[in-house]
């Protein structure tokens, strides 16, 4: 009898073509976007997009820009990100972004149009194996062998894309599998589990004690934090751990805005070009909590002189993070937000039964850190007739009342926008701290303007980066996204130009370039409004200007000083965190 | 220190190229790779043997865990184990020759399992260290071919790699 309820109830079911299921699945997962680009390989799927309206397709000018939005997208929101590319050319143009996504954690769903099963290892016309050449880049891939998996082949993208240390997951699909003339009864699973994968959920609590014993104990205790706080949505928990223990905090370059910018507890970004009292206070700890962040290379300097006489707790979801560039002393595995709960609860459980912690250390050390942060690191001298890099990302914070989304590309812009914009809200700063993608800033802003229709989107970019996705410009018009494009052109690779100026004795092998475009022009020719600044005088005004113009895109070239280094910048090969340059020719 | 680390997989096509991929993505050796469905069809068992340090080998056995497939490792060098590899070999069994390598396989306990008026095909098991010395206890001159499975192995007693 249930039997027969059973193929009762499957007789019911829709009808649909693997086409019209896959944008079934996806509506059902809640995607409200898509971003790609057509060919032959996903023409069922794009004529299945045709006849619904519950998700809205942008059509991008390069694949890569349809990742790179579906990723800012993803960045602002904390929902993954859709993608839809054909095969071949379209595949291997979405690398790159998936690459950026991957090493960021950024969850994304990838959907690949691929040649005919029959014709899969013929080298058929636009066929590449997209499994193959994404599989180091991804967090998991399928490639759909039959119509009637493709609803559980979605929700199993979706949740592994979503869950645990979030990533990339890439879905290749056969044209066949989409034909329309082939119908399949549709049933899109409520929930999927997967035998193998089961993401931690809470960390150890015997390790959890352990960690808060030993940073009550503390007497120059450091908080380090990373992109992992962010994409964990641990924000509220660390601020409020923070504000707890009244203890100094600095965050890596995905971290910023985790903990407000703003607040005296803060000192800056650490690293490479971190400030010194950041850099210094990690050298100088003796216990270092670092919560969702992984020791990169950009920020330890020298492994075996990282922070000396520290012992160091660490925080993350994914166990392959914890000791793989530095051993750690405290690993605790699990997601950010149940691991600081249970913290703040010893916490105060802890310091109820003992009394305040170390008062008085604290306060030396806070003294230390002061005559630290006394250095002013980051001033720079302004100039009255050209316009200084720091000056110009200044300006854009004074003119979006710090209250913008701001996405960057890569280069000395970046490290400017990172230093001199601070950022008080996470998912406020959107950038490719991992692969380090030139091109990503204006299509992730883009992805952020259409998360957030009525928000301010500012790119800060630079002459060499935007021209690497230029062309997205015709996007922003066929869709009206009003970001603001904020160029600090210096004519030149500038970052590229600074390590051959520090480490090459000025040699600038092709690190500048001989035509750049008449941006305002070009601005103008693909519809929008284009702003050239030139003088110290013309900056604030010229930017409120165009943040005044709400609704348009307004692309702002700022003609900078081309001969300015970001600093602190650290001294390598061999030097600790401590040992950093603080200006041409000074070091610390 | 050379590890021998076990893993059940899912049997699905693809799987096998994210082991292999993560180790040459990551820098990490492979010395010996045997791979079989199991009992349960749905999933393959592979046996590696690759030689890392304490800490690089935690590296390893997490970053295989995060493969999806993965569905359980064992490092089988961390407790007691048995292991075992396969060879065959192909001598040259003539004139003098002939009773020589008889007498040796004998001695290793090999098995011929294969004869013609000139060669001998030998099968042998053990560890590698056995195989290794079978391989050096024949002069060069009569190997002419030798293919070996790689080590698998299973941990001793009661503990058991299975679902
Ligand atoms: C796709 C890509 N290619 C090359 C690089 C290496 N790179 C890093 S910064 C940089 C220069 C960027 O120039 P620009 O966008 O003008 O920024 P600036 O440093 O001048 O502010 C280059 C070439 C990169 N990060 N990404
Ligand atoms: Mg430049």
């Amino acid at each position: 009898m249930k039997n027969d309820l059973k193929t009762a109830s499957k007789s019911e079911l829709e009808q649909l073509s693997g086409g019209d299921m896959l944008v079934r699945s996806l509506q059902a997962e809640g995607v409200e976007y898509v971003f790609g680009y057509p060919g032959g390989a996903v023409l069922h799927i794009y004529d299945a997009l045709f006849r619904q309206d519950v998700i809205k397709h942008f059509l991008v000018r390069h694949e890569q820009a349809a990742t790179h939005m579906a990723d800012g997208y993803a960045r602002a929101t904390g929902r993954p990100g859709v993608v839809l590319v054909t095969s071949g050319p379209g595949a291997t143009n979405a690398i790159t972004g998936i690459a950026t996504a991957y090493m960021d954690s950024i969850p994304m769903v990838v959907i690949s149009g691929q040649v005919q099963s029959h014709l899969i290892g013929t080298d058929s016309f636009q066929e590449t194996d997209m499994v193959g050449i994404s599989r180091p880049i991804v967090k998991h891939s399928f490639l759909v062998k039959r119509a009637v998996d493709i609803p559980e082949t979605i929700k199993k993208a979706f949740y592994l894309a979503n869950s645990g240390r979030p990533g990339p997951v890439v879905v290749d699909i056969p044209k066949d599998i989409t034909n329309p003339a082939d119908l399949h009864p549709f049933e899109h699973p409520e929930a999927v589990s997967i035998r193998s994968y089961n993401p931690v959920t809470r960390g150890h609590s015997g390790q959890i004690k352990k960690a808060v014993t030993m940073l009550l104990a503390a007497e120059r205790p450091m908080i380090y934090s990373g992109g992992g706080v962010i994409q964990g949505e641990g924000s509220g928990l660390l601020t409020a751990l923070v504000k707890r223990l009244g203890y100094p905090i600095t965050s890596t370059l995905m971290g910023l805005g985790a903990f407000p910018s703003t607040d005296p507890q803060f000192l800056g970004m650490l690293g490479m070009h971190g400030t010194v009292e950041a850099n210094n206070a990690m050298h100088h700890c003796d216990v270092l909590l670092a919560v969702g962040a992984r020791f990169d290379d950009r920020v330890t300097n020298t492994i075996s002189k990282f922070c000396p006489y520290a012992k160091i707790v660490h925080i993350d979801v994914d166990p392959t993070s914890i000791s793989k560039n530095v051993a750690v002393d405290v690993p605790i595995v699990g997601p950010v937000i149940s691991v600081l709960t249970e913290m703040l609860g010893l916490i105060d459980l802890e310091t109820k039964a003992q009394g305040e912690h170390n008062a008085k250390h604290l306060a030396d050390w806070w003294a230390q850190i002061e005559g630290w942060r006394g250095q002013d690191c980051l001033a720079y001298e302004s100039d009255a007739n050209v316009i200084k890099p720091q000056q110009a990302v200044q300006a854009v914070y004074q003119a979006t009342g710090g209250g913008a989304y701001v996405s960057s590309d890569v280069g000395q812009h970046q490290m400017f926008a990172a230093l001199y914009y601070p950022f008080d809200w996470p998912r406020q700063w959107i950038n490719s701290g991992g692969l380090g993608t030139m091109g990503f800033g204006l299509p992730a802003a883009m992805g952020v303007q259409v998360a957030f229709p009525d928000a301010q989107v500012v790119c800060i970019t630079g002459e060499g980066s935007i021209q690497m996705n230029i062309q997205e410009l015709s996007t922003c018009r066929q869709y009206e996204l009003p970001v603001k494009i904020i160029n600090i052109n210096n004519r030149a690779l500038g970052m590229v130009r600074q390590w051959q100026d520090m480490q090459y004795e000025g040699r600038h092998s092709h690190s500048y370039m001989d035509s750049i475009p008449d941006f305002k022009a070009l601005a103008e020719a693909y519809g929008h409004v284009g702003i050239k600044i030139t003088k110290p005088e013309e900056l604030l005004p010229g930017l409120e200007a165009a943040f005044a113009l709400k609704d348009q895109l307004v692309f702002v070239d700022i003609e900078v000083d081309p001969n300015e280094h970001v600093y602190p910048m650290h001294v390598a090969p061999n030097g600790s965190m401590r040992d950093m340059w603080l200006k041409k020719g000074i070091r610390t | 220190m050379r590890r021998i680390i076990s893993i059940l997989l899912e049997n699905e096509a693809g799987a096998l190229s994210r082991v292999i991929g993560l180790f040459a993505q990551r820098n990490y050796n492979i010395e010996s790779l045997t791979v079989a469905p199991t009992d349960d069809v749905s999933l393959s068992r592979l046996t590696l043997t690759t030689s890392a340090s304490d800490v690089e080998v935690e590296q390893i056995t997490k970053q295989l865990n995060k493969l999806i497939e993965v569905v359980k490792l064992a490092d089988l060098t961390d407790g007691e184990h048995v292991e075992r590899e396969l060879m065959l070999l192909k001598v040259k069994a003539s004139g003098a020759q002939r009773a020589e390598v008889k007498r040796v396989a004998d001695i290793f306990r090999g098995q011929i399992i294969d004869v013609t008026a000139s060669t001998y095909a030998i099968q042998l098991s053990g560890t590698t260290e056995k195989l290794d010395a079978f391989i050096n206890a024949l002069s060069e001159s009569v190997v002419l071919e030798v293919v070996r499975t790689g080590v698998t192995g299973l941990s001793r007693g009661e503990k058991v790699l299975a679902l």
